[in-house]
């Protein structure tokens, strides 16, 4: 988003927003759990000024300036209803701006379930605080007690028919303080927006065609920019023909750095067919024993690990164990898969700034570490946020902004514009990484667990730029490279590998060791919930395959473990909407449920799930879903089940489908065809169910439905085939071997 | 130069006849409709309509495609005045992220078109190889059949 402003306020609030760069990431991360102390409420307590957020402005609008981004989660509409609520406006007048470097709050990164916890709380305190303020002026202005006057939509009066409004009384630095959050916020009942279905601000341009994607920005003088790509990771050029290249219809220039090799020309299929031609006259040299797909749950058990233990509870010594049941679960790489590849414009200006427009959700930390590729200061990269293709984690958009910033530094004064291939986003994109999971149990002779020992195997999670230059693909990639930083695995509360690996169930013993493995079969980073999906997999198929072996009910199984009673009631809710009670067995038909509390902090979430499954082809098809989530104060109804269902639908693509593939020569899952996902005659009925929680703090909701759809539909084909299948992805020649062993 | 009829004018382009129609649309004539996803015909995020058909522009070249009808989501309605089918979608909020709403939107129209009222199983047909990673599958079965119902 962008909007017009003088050059010197741009600096002005640069020079404001350099304290905000040393916030380490653990502290904006550990943000959500922190609400529930004192002090100020998410991203406030990084950005504590009012004009930091809020600016009162003279045509009767107010600007809303927020950090977090709009990735399609619907960010920018539940915090306008926040802010219009809290202020006392008409939410037509907020002007809003997202994502600029120069220009916004730092909030980090927009990840992590993380946008209402960290932007929608801070901006409904900001807000509330910025009423104050003006309800305050307005009290000295018309000599009337604050308490006294009442506001609509900006408007302040008092009870003798004295008035002012807003933007009467703002004038000059009246917003520049500290936010308290101790202003009194809006009863719940009070809300105008908050609470209900508010359309989506963007969808009506979105399906009009109007200029509002990254794509769409056609800047004076534009040209375009590809990289070209290696074969493989960690392939070497040895020589390259760029003379021939250098001789193509509207080839400006031919960059070769290293490893890295780009091209810019005046028009897009000049630089695509100068792309193809450069691609053609390099040689490269592959490296030999790279780790292959088929090979990668050996691979990550072979591997040297880092082992944590984090949590480690003791059963008591007087229970007696009647069984010990062990399972081991297995999950492949995924991708994120972005129907709209990366793309950027990078631009260097006469001034010396490198200026990227970028989809990335990073925009500080990544403009960082594209700062640190170039060797130029921080202060001489500028980054805008423009809405892209949704991600779902770290995809490539970071690179294809340090593809833009590599590409206009050799073209100083044109606009670069760089979209990927479909081919490079599925081949380069850093995927979800692959794991293995091993539970061991030991029950009484109910079945019930007394004992639980869960061990999980995993690569990286996040390997985000986070200000490292090394963190960028094409930086690698340079004559100079930059190192990739050996990976570090997320710690409490959040964790990442090993997010949701502890079992929220109130098991009398419980022990979680993490097998962390900082090599790589493959390139992988954040994917929506990160390691969350495979554990939930993991821990929620093997509380069936236990409450099978107990004869005991799925649903009174896991009530009957656990004491948490929003978790009990997302669960009994689930239930009762899908009519778990008067379900009736059919042949070749399975239900199944589960259920998670996202990272053990965040929204509570069950899923159950009724498949039919043909047993000669073991295609599963998908006959109904019903969720029933708590994400505790609900702002969007309608953007809150739009998250939840397309989490389940993205889910059960994930858990029925998808396994990116690779060999020596490079990965395999090169297009969607060779990588294909769920398509609309594969989706069944969806019915979610919100469990609503006035005053409740803001839980977030884009990661919350995914695992526990994997282990419901898991645990749907056992109820249907008698079967356990505990390898992802459950294609059906996977789920037919299963039946037939 | 290069006469291309789109949205019902007629506009002469210098563009070579193997460009791809995406291209032409997106950096020549300026629209936003039409979204590059893969360029090789398997996502449906560039759908136009051509002489009444639902057509992948990103594998369609400039030069097959002249003298021909090309309607893009432009020409359907703009935010002021949307199209039925458009509003449908906006009322349905039958998006996440959207990217892939322009080809939603062409094929349903090419659907409408030819089978005004089409039942939930022969929009899923139609849409099937349309792909979206959010999984806004059912909001935009029900964006169709709420224009489809809609006199």
């Amino acid at each position: 988003m962008n909007i017009q402003t003088n050059r010197r306020d741009l600096l002005k609030a640069a020079g404001a927003l350099v304290v905000a760069f040393e916030i380490p990431m653990a502290a904006q991360l550990a943000s959500a759990a922190d609400d529930l102390g004192p002090g100020l409420p998410g991203s406030l307590k990084a950005n504590p000024k009012v004009s930091s957020w809020l600016r009162i402005e003279a045509d009767g609008r107010v600007h809303l300036l927020v950090g977090k981004v709009e990735l399609g989660q619907g960010i920018l509409t539940a915090v306008s209803q926040i802010c219009a609520d809290e202020l006392d406006i008409d939410i037509k007048r907020l002007r809003l701006t997202s994502g600029d470097t120069w220009l916004v709050p730092n909030e980090g990164t927009t990840a992590g379930s993380f946008s209402m916890p960290d932007c929608g709380s801070a901006v409904r305190a900001v807000s509330a605080d910025a009423r104050k303020i003006l309800v305050d002026l307005a009290a000295a202005k018309l000599g009337v007690d604050a308490d006294k006057l009442t506001v609509n939509d900006g408007t302040i009066s008092s009870p003798d028919g004295k008035k002012t409004t807003y933007w009467d009384l703002v004038i000059g630095d009246e917003m520049k303080v500290d936010a308290t959050a101790k202003a009194p916020l809006k009863p719940y009942a009070a809300h105008r927006y908050s609470g209900k279905s508010i359309p989506r601000v963007d969808i009506p341009a979105k399906a009009t065609g109007g200029q509002i994607w990254i794509q769409d920005l056609r800047p004076e003088g534009m040209v375009h920019g590809r990289a070209v790509r290696p074969p493989q990771y960690d392939a070497k050029l040895l020589d390259v023909d760029m003379a021939a290249v250098e001789k193509m219809p509207g080839v400006l220039r031919v960059i070769r750095d290293g490893n890295f090799l780009g091209v810019i020309a005046e028009r897009e299929e000049q630089v695509l067919a100068a792309a193809a031609a450069l691609r053609r006259n390099s040689k490269w040299e592959l490296p030999k024993d790279a780790p292959t797909s088929d090979g990668t749950q050996d691979w990550l058990l072979a591997q040297k690990t880092k082992d944590i233990v984090i949590k480690d509870q003791a059963k008591p010594a007087n229970l007696q164990a009647a069984a010990t049941v062990e399972a081991t679960y297995r999950r492949p790489f995924v991708m994120h898969g972005s129907i709209g590849p990366s793309t950027a414009i990078g631009t260097l200006g006469a001034d010396g700034v490198m200026t990227i427009q970028t989809h990335s959700q990073s925009v500080f930390e990544t403009g960082n570490a594209i700062a640190m590729m170039l060797g130029v200061d921080k202060t001489k990269v500028h980054m805008q946020h423009h809405q892209g293709s949704a991600c779902y984690g770290h995809n490539a958009a970071d690179d294809a902004a340090a593809d833009a910033a590599l590409l206009a530094r050799a073209l100083p004064g044109r606009p670069v514009r760089v979209q990927w291939t479909r081919n490079d986003e599925h081949k380069w994109e850093p995927y979800n990484s692959a794991m293995q999971l091993k539970i061991k149990a030991q029950v009484d002779a109910k079945g019930d667990i007394i004992d639980w020992d869960y061990q999980l195997w995993s690569t990286a999670h996040g390997t985000r730029p986070g200000n490292i230059a090394g963190n960028l693909l094409p930086a690698r990639h340079l004559e100079k490279p930059f190192e990739f930083p050996v990976p570090v695995n997320g710690g409490p509360p959040n964790y990442s590998a090993d997010r949701n690996a502890i079992a929220l169930y109130d098991f009398p013993g419980q022990k979680v060791t993490t097998h962390f493995i900082t090599s790589y079969a493959a390139r992988v980073s954040s994917t929506r919930g990160l390691g969350a999906y495979s554990n939930v997999f993991a821990i929620e198929s093997f509380m069936d395959e236990l409450a099978a072996r107990a004869k005991v009910d799925p649903v009174e199984y896991r009530l009957r473990h656990l004491k948490d009673e929003r978790a009990r009631a997302v669960i009994q809710k689930a239930a009762e909407t899908f009519g778990w009670s008067k379900w009736e067995k059919k042949p070749n038909r399975g239900r199944g449920i589960a259920f998670a509390r996202y990272k053990n902090l965040a929204a509570f979430c069950a899923i159950a799930i009724e498949v039919e499954v043909n047993p000669s082809t073991g295609k599963i098809r998908l006959l109904r879903a019903v969720a029933a989530n708590d994400s505790g104060e609900v702002v969007n109804p309608d953007g809150v089940k739009n998250q939840i269902e397309g989490g389940m639908i993205q889910s059960l693509s994930w858990t029925m489908k998808e396994a990116v593939r690779f060999d020596a020569s490079g990965v395999r899952s090169e297009d969607w065809t060779s990588y294909p996902i769920l398509s609309f005659t594969e989706v069944p009925p969806i019915e979610v169910v919100l469990v609503d929680r006035p005053g409740a703090v803001f839980l977030g909701t884009g990661e919350a439905s995914q695992g526990p759809t994997s282990a419901a539909l898991a645990n749907a084909v056992f109820d249907a085939t008698n079967t356990r299948v505990r390898d992802l992805p459950l294609t059906p020649a996977r789920v037919k071997a299963a039946i037939n062993a | 130069m290069t006469a291309l009829k789109v949205n019902g004018r007629t506009h002469q382009l210098n563009v070579a006849d193997d460009v791809p129609l995406l291209y032409a649309l997106r950096n020549d004539l300026k629209l936003n409709g039409p979204k590059y996803g893969c360029g090789l015909s398997q996502c449906g995020a560039c759908t136009v309509i051509i002489d009444g058909q639902a057509v992948r522009s990103c594998v369609t070249s400039v030069g097959a495609v002249v003298g021909q009808e090309i309607i893009t989501l432009e020409g359907l309605g703009d935010e002021k005045n949307p199209s039925k089918l458009q509003k449908a979608f906006i009322e349905e909020q039958a998006a996440q992220c959207g990217y892939c709403m322009n080809g939603m939107i062409m094929r349903s129209k090419v659907l409408l078109d030819n089978n005004p009222k089409p039942t939930d199983g022969e929009i899923r047909q139609a849409l099937d190889g349309n792909l979206c990673r959010c999984g806004v599958h059912n909001r935009v079965v029900r964006a169709v059949l709420r224009a489809s119902q809609e006199a």
